[in-house]
């Protein structure tokens, strides 16, 4: 699998502080394409020119940022009263393991020992705190400033042979992928590599880097949601219960429809023909929740086809998450299929009268 | 008229699927206009006319509907996602189309008990779509709702009216000002509206207007316990003022006003509480684009019975030509 998923999991970049995570891609890239850029955003975009004449444009957008938390204020006994940045469910939170700042303190969020804690009910994040051990304002002040980011504190680990544990898979495996991909090749068409800033909190950073790239067609490379876990809301013995979504060991996931984009019809049986024509198990994803980089990438300039390829992961947007090794090589061999067998006449059908 | 609204109307064309409207709007308009061409998103473009200013005509080609996103593994039945705006009394019976034709029954959970009064989420639905061979549809597939239109009097009565009577609009003005305009008109039939007016933004970015006029339905104030609003079915074209996604500059407004006035053309004044058109994101494209609507009265919004009255239909046109044959001064 990839030689940078651990490192870029455990690297810290919630929305807006993308540094680590883009110190990490440039380094991984920087042998391997042209035009390496740092867009005032922050996104990193960088060019693989293709083999093909002429050669198809094709953006591949990850991105780097993850949620998290950011620190609001300091109370007088030297507690942080924090936010989150990006979707996150309060339920998660007691008892949670954080790093606050820059310099990655160690902290936790506090919670009260079920002595003194009978109500079961959810507890909002505006009465939570985090506690880095200061006892004072003045001693968290030396330490933490309001609007330092807070990360999820999980280190990576190999849980079998061919599961992986770690946090922001969502999206550091896309940008795995990417990397692995400006390291592979050469294809035929010319990748545009996108590695984004601010998915998370509206799809920010895609924006403005497919207005700069004006790409003729775009891939969101996403690490999205596997249902197949109990649902919390549900009676887990009620087998009529909806479950739409994704399997984990099931292959690449191919996008339908979500709440940020409806993928061409041309393009999803283009994806699906690559993945049957060459073995590539795959799953369809027609579960409504979250949107992606494409999402904002297809309504930029005066239109661009769009589609998503994600690999499926469990328990997203928290801080331990799981992926299977065959779901990365599989995921990765489907958009490498893709990128070879794109040409002028698989984008055409949208535009022909 | 009625043909032209009856062939639009029964089109099979939820969002994101809006191929075979654009076929038959094609067919409808290639010698209407100039230059045809078909955008990244799919949004047809028919340029009319050039010099003097760019105009850009927005009418939207989706229609709401549903996604089939899961099989049930014991019964075969369909869950669903929602395409757009569904309102949930309107489920339980009604009738979805799948791409091939094939007809689905939308149930409910529980219908004759709690279900009768009350339904919250879309996961409270399935859809029927089996013959005794089993279900001929599957996850992955998108349906829009099914119903034939119908004419009572002067009123139409169908499903999709919102938008295809804007492509109907479009497409009358086309014919009536058969090629003569001083103005570059572009007439654009746009894609996705209903899931987050997404197609409009890029045509707009593409054909980068200098005055925008999108052409919607609008709600009516004269259905009992609804919204408070002036507009009324059969009282004429209806000049938006502002909407949730766009407040019309007051020149626009007056542009409509003084036109509608000097050709006797019957008008209301549209104040929209809660919905938005194509013209909102036409407004802020590039460095921002001086856009208005004209909006057909519409009763039973997003439901497969949606009513208009012709004599509105017809004000429209007729407001959207005599817009389009004088010089524009804003």
């Amino acid at each position: 699998m990839s030689d940078y998923l651990q490192a870029l999991s455990e690297a810290f970049g919630v929305s807006g502080d993308e540094r680590a995570v883009r110190k990490i891609v440039l380094d991984a890239i920087k042998d391997h394409a042209e035009d390496i850029h740092i867009d005032a955003l922050g996104s990193v975009t960088a060019l693989k020119r293709g083999t093909g004449t002429p050669a198809v444009r094709v953006m591949l957008a990850a991105h780097m940022d993850e949620v998290g938390f950011m620190v609001t204020g300091i109370d007088s006994n030297g507690m942080l009263r924090f936010t989150n940045v990006g979707g996150i469910d309060e339920r998660i939170l007691p008892g949670l393991r954080v790093r606050v700042g820059a310099n990655a303190l160690p902290g936790a969020i506090l919670w009260t020992p079920i002595h003194k804690n009978r109500d079961q009910n959810v507890v909002k994040m505006s009465n939570l705190r985090i506690d880095i051990g200061a006892n004072s304002q003045s001693a968290a002040e030396s330490k933490v400033k309001p609007g330092d980011r807070v990360a999820f504190d999980s280190e990576f680990t190999e849980i079998t042979d061919r599961i992986v544990r770690g946090k922001a898979f969502d999206d550091r495996v896309g940008c795995a992928l990417l990397i692995d991909v400006l390291r592979g090749g050469p294809y035929p068409v010319d990748v545009l590599a996108a590695f984004t800033v601010q998915e998370e909190i509206g799809l920010r950073g895609a924006l403005a880097a497919a207005q700069r790239l004006e790409p003729d067609i775009a891939i969101a490379l996403e690490g999205t949601t596997a249902h197949d876990v109990i649902d919390p809301d549900a009676n887990p013995d009620d087998l009529t219960r909806p479950n739409p979504g994704c399997k984990l060991a099931h292959g690449p996931v191919l996008t339908i429809m979500d709440r940020s984009m409806i993928v061409p019809p041309h393009l999803v049986r283009f994806l699906r023909e690559t993945a049957e024509s060459n073995d590539i198990p795959y799953q369809i994803k027609t579960a409504l929740g979250g949107g992606t980089d494409a999402g904002s990438i297809h309504t930029s300039n005066a239109g661009i086809p769009s589609a998503v390829i994600s690999m499926p992961c469990r328990y997203i947007h928290a801080p331990r998450a799981l992926l299977h090794r065959d779901d990365y090589a599989n995921t990765l061999r489907l958009i490498q299929a893709a990128l070879n067998a794109l040409t002028p006449g698989v984008i055409a059908p949208a535009t022909t009268l | 008229m009625f043909e032209l609204i009856k062939k639009l109307t029964e089109a099979w064309g939820p969002s994101g699927y809006e191929h075979r409207v654009r076929e038959i709007i094609a067919d409808e308009v290639r010698d209407l206009c100039d230059e045809m061409r078909v955008d990244g998103l799919g949004n047809l473009i028919c340029r009319v006319g050039s010099g003097g200013k760019k105009v850009m005509i927005a009418a939207h080609m989706d229609e709401i509907g549903v996604m089939a996103n899961y099989t049930e593994p014991e019964t075969g039945y369909l869950r669903f996602a929602n395409i757009g705006g569904l309102i949930y009394t309107t489920l339980h019976g009604n009738r979805v189309q799948f791409e091939d034709g094939a007809i689905g029954v939308i149930g409910a959970h529980d219908a004759f008990g709690k279900g009768r009064t009350s339904a919250n989420g879309v996961d409270q639905f399935y859809i029927d779509v089996q013959t005794e061979n089993g279900s001929v549809a599957r996850e992955g597939q998108p349906a829009s709702f099914w119903r034939e239109a119908q004419q009572r009097g002067n009123r139409v009565i169908a499903k999709a009216l919102d938008d295809r009577i804007g492509c109907v609009v479009a497409i009358e003005a086309m014919r009536k000002l058969n090629k003569q305009t001083p103005h570059e008109v572009y007439f654009v039939f746009t894609v996705q509206e209903e899931v987050g007016i997404r197609g409009a933004k890029a045509a707009a970015y593409g054909v980068a207007p200098d005055i925008g006029i999108a052409l919607d339905v609008t709600a009516t104030g004269d259905e009992i316990h609804n919204r408070k609003m002036a507009v009324r079915l059969g009282g004429g074209a209806a000049i938006k003022v502002h909407d949730t996604s766009l407040i019309v500059p007051p020149a626009v407004v007056n542009w409509m006003v003084n036109i509608a006035e000097a050709d006797s053309i019957p008008y209301q004044r549209e104040l929209l509480v809660g919905g938005g058109t194509d013209g909102g994101a036409i407004q802020v494209a590039r460095a921002g684009v001086p856009t208005g609507c004209i909006s057909i009265p519409t009763r039973f919004l997003h439901t497969t019975s949606e009513t208009v009255d012709l004599g509105d239909v017809q004000a429209c046109v007729d407001l959207l030509a005599g817009l389009l044959s004088n010089p524009i001064e804003l």
